[in-house]
């Protein structure tokens, strides 16, 4: 069933795009497409057969008619009985054909069903899989709305031509060519009539169908703009009323519906006149045919020919003739009904095929993080079981393997980096953090704070430099294996659709209930949680919108507490709770951070006074480093932001 | 019913192109009825008898001309009614849609707060935007089928039994047969697909959430976990949708059933009832019903189911958009619960505010009150800080200021005038809030500072710019003011976007400014600067700044300390590191190292 939706068509599709749809549709199900385009078949005999019926018992009619005229001229008396053999034959070939095209409809439906929902299961995951595949950088590029588009939109033009408008098109063309063949076996010449007037009805769709496309594009534009425009202006509605901005943005808004309803007015008249106009064309073919059949009939001028060779002109032969004729044309009303949804299925495909071939992050690490038992002699060996231990494990090229333990050691020398390769924004960074320390990024929003744990965590790669992890340079361990040694808590706390339980068990999929409720005490997420009326069990919903900003921050702080790994960074961690409950949290947090390597940036310095190094950064270079004594004795920078205060006074 | 009153009251300028596209598709019908009734007397022409007969007398062309003719003339009266039909069906739906789409915004712009919160804003959004779209796809059938269908059904019918009376009983039998099938299906699909688009929506929503959540997706290398996840959720969609699927697929054949039975009866009893009904007298041969006739029975037989079908399927759009226009009858419907008096005040006189015995709640049915017996007097050009955790109802305090919401209990002056008692835009133009979620919408720089006060000079914006200490970094713009803002701010800096938003409340020239937390993401150095700013050049204004950050509030005139909707304590600061250990304890928490730096 269709969902309205009339979204989607960002732009035109790429050449190929149908042929690589139609080949996975293919490889997928052939022998469903096999049995599908068979069911098409009989079906299009079956309706194409009534013309046939038609002229049969026109032509039993007459048989009757003439025998018995010929023979008496009473009253009809024994008229059917004469043909009542005949008739009873065309019963019994009507009934078994119909009733084998119900079948074959029956049975199509019932596949198409299978095979629409299950190529669109098929895509979805595609492109999910691929997406979660992705590095962060496409995130970064790509708008959210724009993704969340294809998911939506695109997948369910897909679903439209996938379901109606390639089986109509199949069915059409069979159809056609059966028709043709009725067509020709009754008349060549009329057969040629005919086809002009489809050239026509072509000619027509074609013209119309185009301007219908070009004004639903151009519909998607206006209201792919009017969509943001609303968004932005319902999101921003608050502040609307705060400035007093509701006669400004009424009037705005105003300008981009009359634009939105002009082309949706012309996008739907052209795609609503084109049924009457070719179904009329037909309307018009027939009469045509019907007139020059007539008058072929009395006049006979030439004989007429049909695939079985030349013969007189009969009325028979030209009823059935129109029968087929009128069939012929109506059937391309149904596909010219397609156009809109080809075009846009195939820009929606285009889209689709595109994130599918985006290029995965590539990982060609192969140290990986394995338990580790640490005998006495201090040897590593490796486990199955947890041990609380874990080691590196480091394959080398001469089939030897060693193995470092898990330590937390983090060490950046020289580094630089840049998201576009010619716009460096990280100069010369070295950092040293030895395990357990916590180290402490200060400087302005742009500073480079996050740029420098983004590399950390290798969600990009460094431009020069290097980074090693216990000694082990980081392009060396697999990703998922450094990212599983960290753990992070960052400004903006993403939760997932779920109970707080599940949330929090984010951190470790194995933790048991007891461990959550652990990591929530740690982060002094215990008591709101309880306080909730399902307590651990309350569903979160719209990314937790049902919680404050604060609360959702704790349970991503519980969440990293479950984690428990030995490196944390902790972006703008505490920027969204208020004073009171950071002191809270920071007794939790103290507790978290102790033994672990710590990556913090925050705004508020009283969060990293005890930081063993302070790293102070301008423009992408660390400008000041040392502890905070060291940095307020230095009267830089960082003593000039931690004073400002009160240098007023 | 009310609902469809309620909508179709934005039909207005359109209700014109409504009766056209209707009356046009009338004539469509009317001729699409005639012509196989012409057409079968056409038929009936082509005869062996007559064309053998008129082989040898001259056949008289002026019936099969006048009918041609007629046909043809028909044909185009049916392109013509249909062509205007579908424009005017076009312009009715799209014009219907426009004047939703514009009532809607404006209503949501008279709504107070109170009415968005009920909404939310996404719903708000969803409403707008796909609830009309169905809404406008729903009445666009509507109008070319409710007439179409109906009487195409009826008038074929009718013409069946013109044309055969003996026959035309199989369509009594085949119809309501149909009907029923046809309307069984679609309720039943409709139930379940209500349920999937539920479930649809959520997976949707889980795509979503990967998204924004990516990084954490990453950091936590649930990578594959989501997937599978997905993966599950995605195969329980696609069995869901599989099965009312092959419910749907029923349609087909049960149409093709009914149109094969008309087939079957019409082509077989008609050959039957043809010869049965033959007479021949002297070699001439009568006939009540010809294969004219049945041809034209079998048209009339397709038009009539064709229409059932049509009507089946508005049913299920209406069923389906049903939902949609609830949702949006219950926007146009709601009450703003904030409106301008009706003589109002044009003028605040000065900065002062007075809550006298306040209390509020979000709904009148909560248990709860948010804010309890306040008191608080503020005189004009003082500086108020406000400290409090979350849930201490903070914003809450201030929002009551601006009449954003209503009190429920007490009174609330400003300019020793109750606030219920101005103009709003007289008010919220002198009381300027920066909010706490701020925001910034796509446009340029200027073109954002302007929303503070459309007539502001260029002069005028860099003068509010250096008080939030925004210019600096403006000027580091290459296009300076005219830097465009991505959607939501997107491309600038948290603490630029608040500075940003100050200068823009500043711009009004307020009487009352009210900071809710925005300065939380500028540096300490900046935001002190920002406040000494503030004292000295706007000192009529009254300024009330909630932060967390203690060094932003401590030289206010008064600091007011919240917790669960109560004021617990005001004084100086002074006064408040003698006398409260908690706003002691807060202090040294954020301060315990400043004092050892600042001695040294």
């Amino acid at each position: 069933m269709p969902r309205m939706n009339i979204k989607g068509g960002r732009g035109k599709a790429k050449k190929g795009t149908m042929k690589r749809l139609l080949g996975n549709l293919w490889k997928d199900y052939n022998v469903l497409i096999i049995l599908v385009v068979l069911c098409i078949i009989i079906n299009a005999v079956g309706s194409v057969s009534a013309s046939f019926f038609l002229g049969r018992v026109t032509s039993i009619v007459e048989e009757a008619v003439n025998t018995v005229k010929t023979t008496s001229s009473i009253p009809a008396e024994g008229l059917y009985e004469s043909v009542r053999g005949s008739l009873m034959m065309l019963l019994i070939v009507m009934g078994s054909i119909y009733l084998v095209a119900l079948i074959a409809n029956t049975i199509f439906g019932q596949i198409m069903a299978v095979i629409t929902q299950g190529f669109l299961d098929k895509i979805r995951t595609k492109m999910f899989s691929k997406m979660e595949k992705l590095p962060i950088s496409y995130f970064d590029r790509n708008l959210r709305g724009d993704i969340m588009s294809t998911y939506t939109n695109d997948v369910d033009a897909i679903r439209q031509l996938i379901s109606q408008a390639i089986p109509q098109v199949i069915s059409t063309i069979l159809t056609a060519a059966l028709l043709l063949g009725v067509m020709l076996i009754n008349s060549l010449y009329l057969t040629v009539v005919t086809l002009i007037g489809v050239f026509f009805i072509f000619f027509t769709t074609v013209k119309v169908g185009g301007g219908s496309a070009k004004y639903f594009m151009r519909q998607q534009q206006a209201v792919a703009k009017e969509e943001g425009f609303i968004e932005e202006m319902m999101h921003g509605q608050k502040v609307v009323k705060v400035f007093t901005h509701e006669e400004q943005a009424i009037e705005d808004f105003n300008k981009l519906n009359e634009q939105l309803f002009d082309d949706m007015y012309k996008a739907n008249a052209y795609a609503n006149v084109l049924a009457p106009i070719i179904h009329n064309i037909g309307n018009i073919l027939y009469v045509v045919i019907a007139i020059i059949g007539t008058i072929m009939c009395i006049y006979q001028p030439f004989n007429n020919l049909t695939i079985t060779g030349f013969s007189a002109w009969t009325a028979a032969s030209v009823v059935a003739f129109l029968t087929a004729a009128r069939q012929f044309a109506n059937n391309f009303n149904q596909v010219s009904q397609q156009i809109n949804s080809v075009v846009m299925a195939l820009a929606g495909a285009s889209r689709v095929f595109d994130l599918i071939d985006q290029e995965e992050e590539k990982d060609e690490g192969y140290v990986t993080l394995v338990n580790a038992k640490i005998n006495e002699d201090g040897t590593i060996e490796e486990t199955t079981e947890r041990t609380g231990h874990w080691a590196w494990k480091h394959p080398h090229s001469d089939g030897t393997l060693t193995y470092t333990e898990l330590k937390g050691d983090i060490r950046l020398s020289d580094v630089d980096f840049g998201y576009v390769p010619d716009k460096i924004v990280l100069h010369n960074i070295s950092i040293f953090a030895k395990p357990g320390q916590k180290i402490a990024f200060v400087g302005a929003t742009g500073a480079g704070k996050t740029t420098i744990t983004n590399l950390i965590t290798r969600f990009y790669d460094l431009a020069d430099g290097k980074v090693r992890y216990d000694g082990i340079n980081i392009n060396k361990i697999k990703k998922a294996d450094l990212r599983r040694s960290i753990g992070m808590v960052l400004q903006d706390t993403s939760l997932f659709t779920g109970t707080v339980k599940e949330n929090i068990r984010y951190g470790n999929l194995d933790a048991s209930d007891e461990d959550i409720i652990k990591a929530a005490k740690i982060a002094n997420a215990h008591d709101f949680i309880t306080r909730l009326p399902q307590g651990y069990d309350t569903m979160l919903t719209n990314d937790g919108s049902n919680l404050s900003q604060g609360q959702r921050q704790l349970l991503s702080i519980a969440r990293a507490a479950l984690a428990d790994a030995p490196v944390l960074i902790l972006d703008e961690a505490t920027s969204s709770i208020d004073t009171h409950t950071e002191q809270l949290v920071t007794v939790g947090m103290d507790q978290l951070m102790e033994g672990r390597t710590v990556f913090v940036i925050a705004h508020r310095l009283s969060t990293i006074q005890n930081s063993n190094a302070i790293m102070v950064l301008d423009h992408g270079s660390i400008i000041e480093r040392g502890d905070h004594e060291d940095l307020i004795k230095a009267k830089g920078t960082y003593y000039q932001l931690y004073t400002g205060a009160f240098e007023l006074e | 019913m009310k609902m469809i009153k309620v909508l179709f009251k934005s039909i207005r300028e359109y209700t014109k192109d409504s009766i056209f596209a209707m009356l046009f598709v009338f004539f469509e019908v009317i001729m699409e009825i005639s012509m196989p009734f012409l057409t079968s007397l056409l038929i009936d022409e082509i005869d062996q008898d007559k064309i053998a007969a008129a082989r040898t007398i001259g056949f008289d062309f002026t019936k099969i001309i006048w009918l041609s003719v007629a046909l043809i003339a028909m044909s185009f009266i049916a392109l013509g009614s249909g062509v205007l039909s579908g424009k005017y069906a076009a312009s009715a739906s799209a014009g219907f849609a426009k004047n939703l789409r514009k009532d809607l915004f404006k209503k949501v712009n008279d709504f107070s707060f109170a009415n968005i919160d009920k909404f939310s804003s996404s719903s708000l959004v969803t409403r707008l935007t796909t609830d009309v779209t169905n809404v406008q796809m729903a009445y666009m059938m509507i109008i070319r089928t409710a007439v179409r269908a109906p009487f195409m059904m009826i008038f074929s019918v009718i013409m069946a039994f013109v044309q055969s009376p003996q026959l035309a009983w199989v369509f009594v039998i085949v119809v309501p047969l149909l009907f029923g099938a046809l309307i069984g299906i679609m309720i039943g699909v409709h139930k379940i697909f209500r349920r999937i688009f539920k479930k649809y929506d959520a997976l949707n929503e889980s795509v979503q959430e990967n998204i924004s959540g990516i990084r954490t997706v990453k950091s936590y290398v649930r990578e594959d976990y989501e997937i599978n996840k997905f993966k599950k959720a995605s195969g329980e969609i696609k069995k869901d949708f599989t099965y009312a699927e092959r419910i749907i697929a029923w349609n087909q054949p049960v149409m093709q059933f009914a149109i094969f039975a008309l087939n079957l009866v019409i082509i077989n009893v008609g050959g039957y009832l043809i010869l049965k009904n033959t007479t021949i007298v002297n070699g001439e041969v009568k006939q009540v019903l010809t294969i004219g006739k049945l041809t034209s029975l079998i048209t009339y037989g397709i038009q009539t189911l064709m229409s059932l079908m049509m009507l089946s399927i508005i049913f299920l759009m209406i069923l389906m958009s049903l939902e949609a226009a609830r949702r949006i009858t219950e926007v146009l419907e709601e009450q703003p619960t904030i409106k301008n008096p009706e003589n109002p005040v044009f003028e605040v006189k000065d900065g002062s505010i007075e809550f006298e015995n306040v209390s509020f709640k979000y709904k009148a049915d909560a248990e709860k009150n948010a804010l309890e017996n306040i008191n608080l007097s503020i005189k004009s050009g003082q500086t108020i800080g406000i400290l409090g955790g979350t849930g201490s109802s903070k914003t809450t305090l201030v929002n009551l200021i601006s009449r954003l919401y209503d009190v429920s209990e007490g009174t609330l002056k400003v300019g020793g005038i109750d606030v219920k008692e101005y103009d709003l835009d007289t008010l919220r133009n002198q009381v300027s809030v920066v909010l706490q979620k701020n925001l910034l919408f796509s446009g340029t720089i200027a073109e954002n500072l302007r929303w503070g006060n459309p007539n502001a000079t260029d002069e005028e914006l860099k003068q509010a710019c250096d008080l939030a200490c925004a210019s600096e970094f403006i000027e580091g713009f290459n296009d300076k003011y005219e830097t465009h803002i991505e959607q939501g701010g997107s491309n600038v800096s948290g603490g630029q976007k608040q500075r940003l938003c100050i200068a823009r409340a500043l711009l009004k020239k307020p009487k009352v400014l009210i900071l809710d937390d925005s300065t939380s993401a500028v540096d300490t150095k900046t935001d002190a600067k920002i406040r000494a700013g503030l004292k000295q050049f706007i000192p009529e204004t009254t300024k009330i700044i909630i932060a967390q950050r203690l060094t932003s509030i401590q030289d206010a005139d008064l600091i007011i300390m919240m917790d669960g909707g109560t004021i617990i304590d005001r004084g100086t600061h002074e006064e408040l590191m003698k006398k409260n250990s908690e706003y002691r304890e807060t202090y040294l928490a954020q301060n315990h190292l400043a004092e050892e730096g600042g001695a040294k």
